[in-house]
């Protein structure tokens, strides 16, 4: 049930990473796990029962695009934590592959895999990892120390990313003496430093209260459409999720469940835990009209106003329901379908 | 309600088994009237089995002459005397130390101010001048000198030690394992090997201390180091850190104040055996009281006592001072400050090289003579007035219940002892206790020194009873109320820092040289560390517990006889064996005083080459002693957690 045989995407050779058949588990001779069908099969109760091992990330295959935000989400457990340090190899995956701008990481020796988390990856922790001896700006110049940099250029550099991430002014203040999101402002300029192309963020603000959490992720936002990196993105929060993922990747007990676009997930659920999940969002923010066109019935005019696919549903409510004829949707010239007022309704009034 | 179901089964327990113990004891004591004076194993003051005399004989063969040794002696032998030379000593053709008294007041306050802050400067100064004033400048550099060394050889291995105990699961099991066992051991049981390999002298009264003074730096070492979060660990290796860098950027800045609260430990613990290593030869206040001990001079006791008391409590704030400092670096102006401050302890140690005043602690003012008179007065006061009463408290005792009991131990045949202690030991313990007291009785009487051991278990069993009385009843109040705990803890903290010599001297005072006195001073030194775990244990028990036996109408006794004491259980366990190995190497101590047995044997071993042997053994009972007791205590707690656990879940 691998999630890209449903959702076919961009071909191996443009992703910047590229995860395939992808395996963690833990316990007493775990290499034996991914290799034994018959024991690859087994749920996660029947595989603890019989071998004393946990998979965290079983058989996990996807693809990130240069730019895209990839967002991983799950419950607590579902192993999306130990997936993300498995990218860089802070865990050490069992089996699987795991491709970089076509070079294979997990044949890479220590020394360059350390050459690639200084330059090429940058991870954003959930209590932030900071180190509290140091002030803020030597905790964002770590990664430049450790790389060799000079004290000037390093300098520089930290001040640079400060200014990025809004933390002017405190840079001679130590970790305890900023608010949590103040601290995980440095945890996000520690991440730029050192100018990653991916940077991985392993719920990065479910440590924070919700108003700050808000800010924080507009900040991500913002920070995306300024510097364009590729992201990884950890949650367990579904609005998080929508708001930031370009794709979503949703885990249960280490499996992919379904992946793929935000309103893919709402508007068409894998399977019953899926739509559990997706249960409580506002369709209508998230549902274009993509997802409601129908058939024009032989009946109805096609003179309607015109919308394009991707207008979001709460975007087209008005216009539709003050329109006395359906309203056409439109892409490219051609006519995918119509809506009405009763389509527009069962998704506000969200009789799902 | 699981903890009272708990409680409920220990009530339906208790009973049987103490009815157990109560009448194997009345069995043991009809016995010992029937069975009175037959193989008592009885072994007179110069008397030596062929083992002891084995043991002297060998001396030689294992430490002399053998290269790896030697090399080890002499190699710490030169890093104590190159020290004394420089603060203490003579040396250098010059009739004075390299450094003399101003210039080492002003580099120690120096220290102290750059590693903690001006108070405990100031404090490192004025407690230094005041050693100096009391006459015994010399034999506080010469402390100073052996607790220098052995701390930072102790460092030196305990560090490293403990970072790879924080960084490797299996060392740190391995080291847990070796640290426990050598925790058991009383302070005393150190010195008479280590003479085997070392000599007698400052070599190994520095290394007896170096190891009695590791452990708690490695152990706080290991655990500061995986303490550390482990995201800040990650998000170093995230970042491409290597090994080195993660342990030297991350681990250890992380790790330090509580390396240095191990620090300070091992500092204490060095103080206090470098003064007990007296009775190895080692140079110093230790010497001074223990000539004094031996002579019954009071006054002069007290005098090298308090000074030791000044230095722990000097070396004791400033340490801790040091490990309180906050992460910031130092300003501009404390930079500014601080070199104006290293100019001036340049000058003055300057000084101290070119003046006379300023080298040799100027006699003119000598408070110590002063001090010691007063205190030889004072005793002498104590003992006409109260002599009658603390005298009649002791005669009391020792005839009533101390006499009774070592007459049973002692009079009663070897074997008849041994089977008691086994079966108490199953009793309490089950096979975790009765087997290591069997083979420790065993060998115990293969020592040859059955029947002084059997004086010092006397001594101890006595002891801790007392000590578990009071510790309970202190514990409980503390533990129960928290104004009590925050004036009771740190007279008890400042109790354990003191080595444990001075605690002979008041009770000498008020007691005179008997048996009496040395458990006295064993009960004193032993209440604060039984104390401790008692409220601790105490305020352990869950808040919500104590207020659901409130809410039934408990009275005050019911919620501590009936929830929080049964609660406590396994805490309360500890502290009896944690009471029993502190009073333990007290009572052996205390052999100085005219407690004769175990510890006697020791002294009299290192005093007379001819006893040599037969102190060694006494040393190796004293462990035997400790373990059996350690063990049985320790099974009985396991007892009771297990017991707990099966309560608990229910």
């Amino acid at each position: 049930m691998t999630a890209q045989l449903e959702y076919p995407d961009i071909q191996a050779s443009d992703a910047l990473l590229s995860v395939q058949d992808l395996w963690k588990v833990f316990g007493p001779k775990a290499q034996r796990v991914p290799r034994r069908p018959d024991l690859a099969a087994l749920d996660r109760t029947a595989l603890y029962a019989k071998t004393g091992c946990t998979a965290a990330v079983r058989d996990l295959s996807f693809d990130v695009a240069p730019g895209e935000v990839f967002v991983v989400m799950g419950l607590s457990g579902s192993g999306k934590s130990t997936l993300v340090r498995c990218l860089t190899r802070l865990i050490e995956p069992t089996a699987g592959r795991l491709v970089f701008e076509g070079e294979d990481l997990r044949a890479a020796d220590e020394k360059r895999l350390r050459a690639l988390r200084r330059s090429k990856f940058s991870m954003v922790f959930q209590h932030f990892g900071l180190l509290p001896h140091r002030k803020v700006i030597d905790n964002v110049s770590y990664g430049l120390e450790i790389r060799g940099e000079s004290k000037p250029d390093r300098r520089r550099r930290a001040q640079e990313v400060i200014d990025l991430v809004g933390l002017a002014g405190n840079e001679h203040l130590y970790p305890e003496q900023l608010s949590g999101g103040m601290q995980q402002r440095v945890g996000l300029a520690r991440a730029l430093a050192n100018d990653p192309d991916v940077l991985l963020f392993d719920e990065p603000f479910s440590a924070l209260d919700p108003l700050i959490r808000r800010e924080m992720q507009t900040e991500v936002v913002r920070l995306h459409r300024e510097v364009g990196k590729t992201m990884v993105f950890i949650t367990h929060d579904l609005s998080e999720a929508l708001k930031l993922g370009d794709r979503i990747l949703l885990m249960r007990d280490g499996a992919a469940v379904q992946l793929g676009t935000g309103d893919e997930l709402v508007g068409a659920p894998a399977d019953d835990y899926v739509r559990q999940f997706v249960r409580d969002v506002p369709r209508a923010d998230v549902l274009t009209l993509r997802w409601i066109v129908r058939e024009p019935r032989p009946d109805e005019s096609l003179d309607g106003p015109e919308l394009g696919p991707d207008v979001l549903v709460r975007e087209a409510t008005r216009l539709v329901l003050e329109s006395d004829r359906p309203v056409k949707v439109v892409d490219g010239g051609t006519l995918l379908g119509v809506i009405g007022d009763e389509e527009i309704l069962a998704v506000v009034a969200d009789t799902n | 309600m699981a903890s009272i179901t708990g409680s409920v089964e220990i009530e339906v327990r208790r009973p049987r088994r103490s009815v157990v113990v109560g009448v194997l004891l009345v069995a043991w004591v009809a016995l010992y009237f029937v069975l009175r004076g037959i193989d008592t194993l009885v072994l007179g003051g110069q008397e030596t089995t062929a083992l002891h005399r084995w043991l002297t004989e060998h001396r030689d063969d294992v430490g002399q002459g053998n290269v790896f040794f030697d090399a080890i002696r002499i190699a710490v032998d030169h890093f104590v005397v190159l020290l004394q030379d420089l603060i203490s000593q003579p040396s250098f053709d010059r009739p004075v130390p390299a450094i003399g008294w101003l210039g080492v007041i002003a580099i120690s306050a120096y220290c102290a101010w750059a590693f903690g802050n001006w108070k405990v400067a100031v404090l490192t100064a004025a407690g230094l001048g005041f050693v100096g004033l009391q006459g015994l400048w010399q034999e506080s550099m010469d402390t100073l000198s052996l607790t220098i060394a052995a701390v930072l050889l102790s460092l030196l291995v305990a560090i490293p030690l403990g970072i790879w105990a924080g960084l490797s699961d299996r060392a740190f099991k391995v080291a847990t394992l070796v640290l426990d066992l050598m925790q058991t051991l009383p302070t005393f049981v150190y010195l008479a090997p280590l003479t085997l390999f070392f000599a007698i002298g400052p070599a190994a009264a520095t290394i007896a201390t170096l190891i009695y003074a590791a452990p708690p730096a490695v152990r706080l070492t290991a655990h500061a180091i995986r303490s550390v979060p482990p995201e800040s660990v990650e998000a170093a290796r995230s970042l491409g850190s290597t090994r080195g860098q993660t342990l030297t950027k991350v681990l250890l800045p992380m790790s330090r104040s509580t390396v240095v609260v191990g620090i300070n430990q091992t500092i204490m613990a060095a103080l206090s055996m470098v003064t007990v290593a007296a009775l190895i030869d080692a140079p110093g206040l230790g010497q001074t009281v223990l000539k004094a001990l031996q002579t019954l001079d009071v006054g002069v006791a007290f005098n090298a006592g308090l000074a030791i008391v000044v230095i722990a409590i000097v070396l004791d704030r400033v340490t801790t001072a040091a490990g309180d400092r906050p992460w910031r670096t130092a300003n501009r102006r404390r930079r500014l400050l601080l070199a104006a401050g290293a100019v001036a302890v340049l000058v003055a140690v300057w000084f101290s090289r070119t003046y006379v005043w300023a080298a040799e602690f100027p006699s003119t003012v000598n408070v110590g003579s002063r001090i010691a008179v007063i205190a030889s007065d004072v005793t002498d006061w104590v003992q006409n007035v109260f002599g009658g009463f603390t005298y009649g408290v002791r005669d009391a005792v020792t005839n009533g219940l101390l006499n009774p009991l070592e007459g049973l131990l002692t009079g009663s045949p070897w074997w008849l002892v041994t089977v008691v202690v086994v079966a108490l030991a199953f009793v309490l313990g089950g096979w975790r206790g009765a087997v290591p007291a069997a083979v420790c009785l065993g060998l115990l009487v293969a020592t040859g020194v059955w029947q002084d051991s059997m004086v010092t278990l006397a001594s101890t069993l006595l002891a801790t009873v007392v000590v578990v009385a009071v510790g309970l009843a202190l514990g409980v109040w503390a533990g129960r109320n928290r104004r009590v705990d925050t004036w009771i803890r740190p007279v008890l903290d400042a109790g354990q820092t003191m080595p444990p010599f001075v605690y002979l001297v008041p009770f000498l005072a008020l007691f005179g040289t008997s048996r009496f006195t040395a458990i006295a001073a064993a009960v004193v030194f032993a209440v604060p560390v039984t104390t401790k775990i008692v409220a601790d244990g105490i305020r352990a028990v869950p808040v919500a517990t104590v207020e659901a036996a409130n809410s039934v109408g408990s009275s005050s006794w019911q919620v501590i006889s009936k929830v929080q004491l049964p609660v406590a259980r396994r805490a309360i366990t500890l502290a009896v064996n944690q009471g029993l190995i502190y009073v333990l190497s007290m009572v052996v101590v205390g052999g100085l005083v005219g407690a004769g047995a175990l510890g006697y044997d020791v002294a009299a071993g290192f005093a007379q080459s001819e006893l040599y042997g037969k102190g060694l053994a006494a040393g190796l009972a004293i462990v035997l002693l400790g373990v059996m007791l350690d063990r049985i205590t320790q099974a009985a707690a396991r007892r009771t957690e297990n017991f707990t656990t099966r309560g608990d879940k229910r």
